[in-house]
């Protein structure tokens, strides 16, 4: 990444970078604050929330710091901004859907919330990773509208 | 008013194609070519003309991205070219190219 890269690659990082560091850390303070119970008995609802909020707000400051220290003319959308955003966001949005479908499973086998929850999450962590992949191979090695 | 290039492009196409690793198009373009007929003409000036940002006109110049039908108009209005001109498309086969002369 460069600062003179396109602002939809840069945020693409971004999103890569959070996602990779926001579940790693999820799951450390999901399994930190087991105190040696059973891993259904955890509490995960205040380790998910923090971490999707640090996300946001650390994703809110970065952005804004890329706009600092970046021109003008790299903050704009084009037609190829937008046709790639729409690809990765699709090549991405599959997680969601399997998440989703996952956590549907696993309620109509009544397994414990803890699991449904987990199993959504994943899906959206699994999402944004794919989603930013898709993104970043689409600026670097180049896209066709066709794809 | 820029010189015109041959009909084909397929000289210079291929010699473009042969510059860049990546392709994600088989379109292959002059444009290099004629931002410097047209005065040396920035990357950023041509860009501004045709509204869209440097980058994306990189990767247009690169092969990296197709543009769409009305980018490649605007494109090539830019230099008082036709379509052609600016943009060609290789026979994927000598046979095909032969079905089309």
């Amino acid at each position: 990444m460069t600062f003179n890269s396109a602002p939809e690659e840069r945020s693409a990082w971004i999103m890569l970078v959070l996602a990779a560091v926001g579940y790693p850390v999820y799951l450390a303070l999901l399994l930190g604050g087991l105190e040696g119970r059973p891993l259904t008995e955890a509490e995960f609802a205040w380790p998910m929330l923090w971490t999707i909020g640090g996300s946001i707000l650390a994703s809110f400051v970065l952005h804004a710091l890329f706009r600092v220290f970046t021109d003008l003319d790299n903050n704009t959308r084009d037609e190829r901004d937008r046709q790639i955003s729409r690809w990765a966001d699709h090549t991405g949005q599959a997680f969601v859907v399997a998440g989703a479908l996952a956590g549907l499973v696993l309620a109509m086998l009544r397994l414990d919330v803890f699991w449904i929850a987990n199993a959504i999450y994943l899906g959206f962590f699994l999402s944004a990773v794919l989603g930013s992949i898709a993104k970043i191979i689409a600026y670097r090695r180049g896209f066709s509208a066709t794809w | 008013m820029v010189k015109r290039a041959p009909r084909d492009g397929s000289e210079a196409a291929s010699a473009s194609a042969a510059k860049s690793p990546a392709k994600a198009t088989r379109v292959t373009n002059q444009i290099r070519r004629l931002r410097f007929e047209a005065g040396e003409m920035t990357q950023a000036e041509l860009a501004e003309r045709i509204g869209v940002t440097r980058q994306t006109l990189i990767a247009i110049e690169q092969g990296r991205y197709s543009p769409s039908l009305e980018t490649a108009f605007r494109i090539a209005r830019a230099f008082n070219a036709g379509l052609d001109d600016v943009f060609q498309y290789p026979a994927e086969s000598p046979l095909e190219e032969e079905s089309n002369q």
